[in-house]
């Protein structure tokens, strides 16, 4: 076995944002960061400029997950370069000012971190999302809020798909990173959920605080669910929904699915199971906003990724 | 020992199931679909016409609980009666169709039952709500369901709103109740969910085809929950947002006691404010999304045991003598 300890560095994290309200009816994010915009003392750190924004406030006033479109799947190169204009869907515009404030993406300018706040009507507890297996500094930093929650548990998920990979409000900065935490209903507001994001967001923030001081974070090893693919719920001719996510399955985010398991139930009480070729971890399942995605849940695969040790420059 | 003689009531021909009245709300939307695909393939019958109405398809188009405004308080007299501009919000004119297939309200010819199908994200097990605690026909089929249902958490709540107050789609039908099954995300169905309300509709349809055909009912106590008061969040003054969210601890309990003193809310910065009533009330719709924006954290109810007697149907003799009778109550 090789000894080799490759070892990365990075600039300060300098300029950081907590984005709430991509999904205007996801409600721990927009309470959360409506309150930091009120008083933002909780989430500042030594060094570290923070900014609490409401990337979506006609869709938050709405309670409503968009207006026109999908804020979280709006930042494409496309969207980023058209030109400016009112004729533009909301979200369109809303993304290229949001480019304009905390971007450009791709650019030296851009953000270092940005945390986007998210719920689902899912079983998935508190998730983060990562979007590129190669971002040391953000293995470094899911590493260090799983064991600072520990013993309660907080899952990677890894969304690196080449086809379901998809253009994220949070994707502008250098180290974008998703926290998704169910479940709860939207337009809804649970006091667990609630806490359990600040809980996260709080480590968060004294990881790159502490990262900034000069610590350094030795390699590790960091567990992570790899999205493998989405699959939609059984449809008719006409493209109606004939079966429910059965309730077997129902609840039960990131525990092993195998070729045979119960998957959906029809209508009138039959089951269809799983036909895959080995067992997956399934996530998302039953999510709301889903349904016109044509998404049930999606499934993943297990994997290990070696973070290399990181300090500051 | 002396059996009281069961209440005589009137057929119930016409039984009318509405789902998708919340266009979000999605058990009953799936279900009324359902039912409407089978009912195409099965024989009418003979002693009971079963209308599947889904009432807000713009509403459900879109997966919302409304389009213009919330159509189940869109039933009262005054809006039913009363004058319709060509810039109507959408549910108005829908509600004056809705009232044209199943009513009128108040009129001999609105159709006998009304269930009309709910979901909620509060914790409530499946709920009949109805205005009245006295409509024997509701209560009997809430003690029906009860005994066929034993796994599945049943309740009564009780509004006491008037028939000339009463603003819900089930107030259309001569006899009415909601069936709210909970808790389920808005926009989602869950398959538990799904299968309570089928077999609760499948058996509230049985109990109207054994009444129509002479099954004498018992009576007997059966407990009901009466509301009491709602609750809203604590507001800020100026802007109205909410400051704290359901305490952790009321969270999900639904009909379980709340004492004075017991933990209410819990603002953002982790202050418990507790229940200040004076007395103990049964909590339920506890932290119901669609209720943010009507002002209601929670409701409050009183739980009462209610006497209801045995009924039968009445027969053909029966039922001319009371027709006779209410003809004449109108005319006078």
């Amino acid at each position: 076995m090789s000894s080799f300890n490759i070892s990365s560095s990075f600039k300060e994290a300098r300029r950081v944002a907590i984005f709430g309200g991509t999904h205007g009816n996801e409600m721990s994010g927009v309470t959360l960061v409506n309150l930091w915009v009120k008083n933002g003392a909780e989430i500042q750190r030594k060094g570290v400029e923070t900014k609490p924004f409401i990337t979506n406030p006609k869709a938050v006033e709405k309670c409503t997950r968009y207006v026109d479109t999908d804020l979280n799947r709006a930042f494409s190169p496309e969207n980023l370069s058209a030109p400016r204009g009112d004729n533009q869907p909301y979200e369109v515009q809303r993304a290229q000012e949001i480019n304009r404030i905390f971007g450009p993406k791709g650019s030296p300018d851009a953000y270092d971190v940005i945390f986007d706040l998210h719920n689902t009507t899912s079983n998935m507890g508190c998730t983060l999302i990562l979007e590129s297996s190669k971002d040391q500094f953000n293995l470094q930093m899911m590493n260090y809020i799983k064991k600072a929650i520990s013993p309660s548990s907080c899952l990677v998920l890894l969304n690196e798909h080449p086809l379901l990979k998809y253009s994220t409000s949070r994707s502008i900065a250098k180290h974008p990173v998703g926290l998704e935490v169910g479940p709860q209903p939207q337009g809804v507001l649970r006091s667990n959920i609630f806490e359990a994001m600040r809980v996260i967001l709080k480590h968060a923030l004294d990881f790159i605080e502490l990262f900034n001081e000069g610590m350094e974070f030795p390699s590790c090893t960091v567990e992570v669910f790899r999205v493998l693919e989405r699959i939609d719920y059984p449809r008719d001719a006409n493209g109606n929904i004939i079966a429910m996510v059965h309730p077997n399955l129902q609840d039960c985010d990131w525990e092993p699915l195998n070729p045979g398991d119960p998957m959906f139930q029809t209508f009138d009480g039959k089951t269809i199971r799983f036909q895959g070729s080995g067992t997956v971890y399934p996530t998302f399942i039953n999510e709301a906003a889903y349904y016109e995605k044509q998404q049930a849940f999606v499934t993943t695969r297990r994997e290990s990724l070696v973070a290399s040790s990181i300090r500051k420059v | 020992m002396e059996v009281d003689e069961p209440v005589c009531l009137p057929r119930l021909p016409r039984v009318a199931v509405c789902g998708g009245t919340h266009g979000n709300e999605l058990s009953g939307v799936y279900l009324v679909r359902e039912l409407l695909k089978m009912a195409k393939k099965e024989e009418e019958e003979e002693h009971l016409s079963v209308l599947m109405v889904l009432s807000n398809p713009r509403a459900m188009l879109q997966c919302r609980r409304y389009v213009d405004t919330d159509l189940n308080r869109c039933f009262t007299r005054a809006t039913l009666n009363g004058p319709v501009s060509d810039v109507a919000p959408y549910e108005i004119i829908r509600s004056l169709e809705l009232n044209r297939m199943l009513g009128p309200k108040g009129s001999p010819a609105a159709v006998d039952l009304v269930c009309d199908l709910h979901n909620t994200t509060a914790n409530m097990g499946l709920c009949l709500i109805a205005y009245s605690d006295c409509d024997w026909i509701c209560l009997h089929i809430f003690k029906h369901l009860q005994r066929e249902m034993p796994d599945t958490p049943i309740r009564f709540i009780h509004f006491d709103v008037s028939s000339r107050e009463s603003y819900s789609l089930d107030s259309v039908g001569k006899h009415g109740f909601a069936m709210e099954i909970g808790p389920q995300s808005h926009g989602v169905v869950r398959s538990n969910v799904y299968t309570a309300m089928r077999v609760g509709v499948q058996n509230m349809l049985d109990w109207v085809r054994f009444f129509n055909s002479g099954t004498i009912f018992e009576g007997g106590f059966v407990e009901v929950f009466s509301m009491v008061k709602h609750i809203d969040y604590p507001r800020d003054r100026e802007t109205r947002n909410i400051t704290a969210a359901i305490h952790p601890q009321l969270q999900d309990r639904d009909f379980c006691l709340l004492q004075p003193g017991d933990p209410l809310f819990q603002t953002f910065s982790g202050e418990t404010l507790p229940y200040k009533g004076k007395d103990p009330l049964y909590p339920f719709f506890i932290n119901e999304c669609a209720y943010y924006e009507k002002g209601i954290a929670l409701s409050l109810a009183r739980k009462r045991r209610v006497m209801i007697p045995a009924i039968r149907v009445q027969t053909e003799q029966e039922q001319e003598a009371y027709v006779q009778e209410f003809t004449s109550e109108e005319e006078e």
